[in-house]
């Protein structure tokens, strides 16, 4: 008590136990954090934007796409507007979402640290990211780039009018960010583990992290290198792609899937660890099969780095090349199956509440499953070769990337959001906003697969109408998905402000995070944990969970 | 094409096959989600919160058997699915030797077409029914990708390369031709028709086209004319491979190895001439990169082929 005391006398020194919000104030405390769970903050309000910007470009597209003919933009607006869209939502939404919100927030939480390994470099990848994501709004601003995200050579170096380079220039500054990030989130988990936190008692989430991370770490220089050859072609014409000089275009294709396949699991994988933690605590059972979570996400992470080639099925590779890249993209399908079979059968005897995270949870598994179930129609060569390059692929990974991911990622902040914030959310609201984003999202993109099956090639600006049903179908499906999108928005923020006061432990879970006050003080802990058991003790290892006691959450309500 | 069709119009014997492949993949995905959402409904039904069910431990069974078993399971189905797609994919992968070859030039943005009489389309492509037809296809500028859905056929043509791919139209009629591969600003309007007809009718419309002269015709005059007669021909006094009768036979190469004298390997050896040196000969050839186009090589491969056919 007198070591309170004393400390209090020391200005800017919070109090012991005092909430990170709080401690300091002022903007300089926030731009010069290197606490991680400000940190996360400022990722969250950075990437907010960027769903915003790639949205925008979304709600454009879905415009121009009512009808056959080009009403809303020209050819080179449509063309721009589809590369900045994904260019923004992979790089700058779905790839840093969870790790850099979810997993800043709550690795150290979970792990019982007080903070990541390295405070300072994870303030400096903040910053990292800042400055690429406003190179890629200067490429915005400065007129667009009309490449697609994936840069395909030679179109991308010889002959694309746009602002390419800036573009990539994003791009490669990003992969710094992200690689400082990973190595980052790697260390924390190999040495600032609580006394007692084995590896097989790390919560799911933290290792599906610590696979991203490492999956992070290998591929992203390889995107770094093939946008330093793009950059020595179109900067330097030096013929590296260009097949009239001795180049090679499919080389890049090559190079390119060697990252950007290992990335869609970047984007994938942290949701798995969200909803296990979601499906766990509101069936209130241990998550079925543990062990086999962990192996399925660490096979997932090293066979995801094998399947490039299945993008280039019709790239004239050779059939020899084709057949191993479909086998092995088989083989990557069973750990996701795995995973799914163990979420559904996590539900058999639990006490299931059906509160808005886990309504997000239940739809991700659906929309996940569909979407991996579509992927074996895309690993089937002769399949493949009908619908790649058409809607079918872009519901596909849409369904994995988009219903799967960013579910997960509303699913996590609602879960999660008491921790971070210290308000509730307001839970009416917010099943109503998960069923519709389940619903907005199945009108949007189902579509997408019967108009890709009968032949619509993806990228057309106009169409022949014979597809318009479907595109018409779609794009009144984008408005619901749309607001479902942004009703969240409003809800979290009313929280904020009227939202009631949440104690430590609102959904009674367990994990190590939920044992210190919501919001967590500045050190995280007042005294530091010990780990004595296995994750996710619902219920005794010879007993099912026992009845819940805790009220039915309506915050909503007067206060008590 | 009515609206509200779910399945598109097949009009090739690939279609067919990758159709009921289609068919099977989807009763077997429509089954696994069944299960997994009917589980997921039932599980969520029976044992919502504070339901009176028995909620006890796990039988041991369920615990590891279950796991093993089910993993098992999928890995079993995943092997089944990739035999049955790679069967079908090699089955159909080479091309009957007396396929009808037509050639396809891809630029920004359109389809030029070169059938063997020498009549040309552009974003149209005229076949008989029940033939095999054999494209041989390069691009000018971009990477491209040939695409009809109503054969369930793809793919991508590349600048600098030959890619072919074939098929043996059912039906006839008029069905859509589309650019798969972003290709720049108007990828959206490089399309056109690919229409299916009768042999006899084939032959007649084709007799009809302006008779122009044919690839390989054109190709004999380039061979004098880049001076390649000077060395290949019977005639010369240079030290070099004979061309006639040489598209489609093995030859020996300097290394000791041995590859298909195909159309890819004409372009590479007139591009690349060190690259692949034939067993027996100097590697004294010029390289006749950035000499000839893309249009050009595909004529002088023509005219190679020929010599070829002339020779047999």
């Amino acid at each position: 008590m007198s070591e309170a005391l004393v400390q209090r006398d020391i200005p800017d020194a919070p109090a012991p136990g005092e909430s990170y919000l709080t401690a300091e104030t002022g903007l300089a405390s926030w731009l010069l954090t290197t606490d991680h769970k400000r940190i996360a903050l400022l990722y969250m309000a950075a990437i907010t934007i960027f769903f915003f910007l790639g949205g925008a470009a979304a709600v454009a597209m879905r415009i121009e796409l009512f009808t056959p003919q080009a009403d809303l933009l020209s050819d080179d607006a449509y063309n721009r507007a589809f590369t900045f869209h994904g260019v923004v939502m992979v790089w700058f939404f779905l790839l840093p979402s969870i790790p850099n919100i979810l997993g800043n927030f709550l690795l150290p939480l979970m792990i019982g640290a007080k903070d990541l390994a390295f405070p300072r470099l994870n303030l400096l990848s903040w910053y990292i990211f800042i400055i690429a994501g406003t190179l890629a709004i200067y490429t915005l601003l400065a007129g667009g780039v009309d490449t697609g995200w994936t840069f395909y050579t030679p179109l991308s170096t010889a002959f694309a009018n746009g602002h390419v380079l800036a573009a990539a220039g994003a791009v490669f500054i990003a992969g710094f960010s992200t690689i400082a990030t990973a190595v980052n989130f790697i260390t924390t988990v190999h040495l600032l583990r609580a006394p007692g936190m084995r590896w097989f008692r790390l919560p799911l989430f933290v290792w599906a992290i610590y696979a991203t991370s490492i999956v992070m770490v290998l591929a992203t220089p390889v995107l770094a290198m093939v946008l330093l050859l793009i950059f020595a072609e179109r900067a330097f014409d030096i013929p590296i792609f260009d097949p009239l000089r001795g180049g090679d275009p499919i080389l890049f294709q090559h190079l390119f899937w060697f990252y950007s396949h290992p990335a869609v699991y970047i984007m994938v994988l942290p949701s798995f660890g969200v909803i296990s933690e979601l499906v766990a605590c509101y069936a209130r059972r241990r998550v079925f099969g543990y062990s086999f979570m962990v192996y399925a996400i660490l096979w997932i992470a090293l066979v995801g780095f094998l399947v490039w080639g299945h993008h280039m099925f019709v790239s004239g590779q050779s059939m020899l090349a084709n057949l191993a890249f479909s086998f092995l993209s088989f083989v990557v399908a069973v750990p996701s199956a795995i995973k799914v079979f163990n979420w559904t059968a996590t539900l058999y005897r639990g006490q299931i509440v059906f509160d808005a995270p886990m309504i997000y949870a239940l739809g991700f598994i659906g929309l996940f499953t569909i979407g991996g179930l579509t992927g074996l129609f895309l690993a089937s060569i002769p399949v493949d070769v009908h619908v790649t390059d058409t809607y079918f692929v872009v519901a596909h990974f849409h369904y994995i990337m988009v219903g799967g991911a960013v579910s997960a990622l509303y699913g996590g902040l609602a879960f999660w959001w008491p921790k971070i914030t210290g308000r509730l959310y307001p839970e009416g609201w917010a099943r109503f906003g998960a069923v519709m984003m389940f619903f907005g999202f199945s009108f949007t993109f189902f579509p997408m697969f019967v108009m890709g099956f009968l032949g619509m090639p993806r990228r057309y600006h106009v169409y022949v109408p014979e597809f318009q049903v479907w595109h018409v179908l779609a794009s009144a499906g984008a408005v619901v998905l749309a607001a479902a999108y942004l009703l969240p928005m409003g809800y979290f923020a009313w929280s904020l402000v009227w939202g009631r006061r949440a104690p430590a432990n609102p959904w009674e879970a367990t994990g190590l995070e939920w044992q210190t006050a919501s919001p967590p003080p500045v050190e995280n802990f007042v005294t530091p944990p010990v780990v004595t058991q296995a994750p996710y003790g619902y219920h005794p290892e010879d007993a099912g969970p026992p009845a819940l006691d805790r009220a039915a959450h309506r915050p909503q309500g007067h206060q008590p | 094409m009515n609206p509200l069709t779910l399945w598109p119009v097949a009009a090739s014997e690939q279609a067919a096959r990758i159709d009921t492949l289609f068919a099977g993949l989807l009763v077997l995905s429509g089954a696994i989600l069944l299960l997994v959402g009917g589980l997921l409904l039932a599980f969520g039904a029976r044992y919502r919160r504070g339901s009176h069910v028995r909620r006890g431990e796990l039988p041991g069974f369920l615990r590891r058997d279950v796991e093993i078993g089910w993993t098992a399971g999928t890995l079993f189905l995943a092997l089944f699915l990739f035999w049955w797609a790679s069967t079908l994919a090699l089955r159909g992968n080479a091309a009957p030797p007396d396929a009808l070859e037509i050639h396809v030039l891809a630029k920004q943005w359109m389809w030029k077409v070169r059938h063997p009489g020498g009549a040309r389309e552009i974003d149209a492509l005229h076949v008989p029914r029940g033939e095999a037809v054999r494209l041989v296809m390069t691009a000018q500028d971009v990477i491209h990708s040939f695409y009809v859905p109503a054969f369930r056929l793809k793919q991508d043509v590349l600048p600098g390369r030959f890619t072919e791919m074939w098929f043996r139209a059912t039906r006839t009629g008029d069905y859509r031709l589309f650019c798969a591969e972003f290709c720049g600003t108007q990828h959206s309007h490089m399309g056109g028709m690919v229409t299916v007809m009768e042999p006899e009718d084939y032959t007649r419309w084709a007799a009809v086209q302006p008779r122009e002269q044919d690839l390989a015709g054109e190709g004999a005059a380039l061979f004098t004319a880049l001076g390649c007669a000077g060395c290949h021909a019977p005639s010369a006094a240079v030290h070099a491979p004979r061309l006639e009768g040489l598209y489609g036979r093995s030859v020996p190469l300097a290394d000791g190895s041995r590859v298909q004298a195909d159309a890819a390997y004409l372009r590479d050896s007139i591009l690349q001439p060190k690259r692949a040196v034939v067993a027996g000969y100097e590697p004294i050839m010029p390289s006749f990169e950035g000499v000839v186009d893309e249009a050009d090589l595909q004529r002088l491969v023509a005219y190679i082929q020929s010599l070829g056919e002339a020779a047999r």
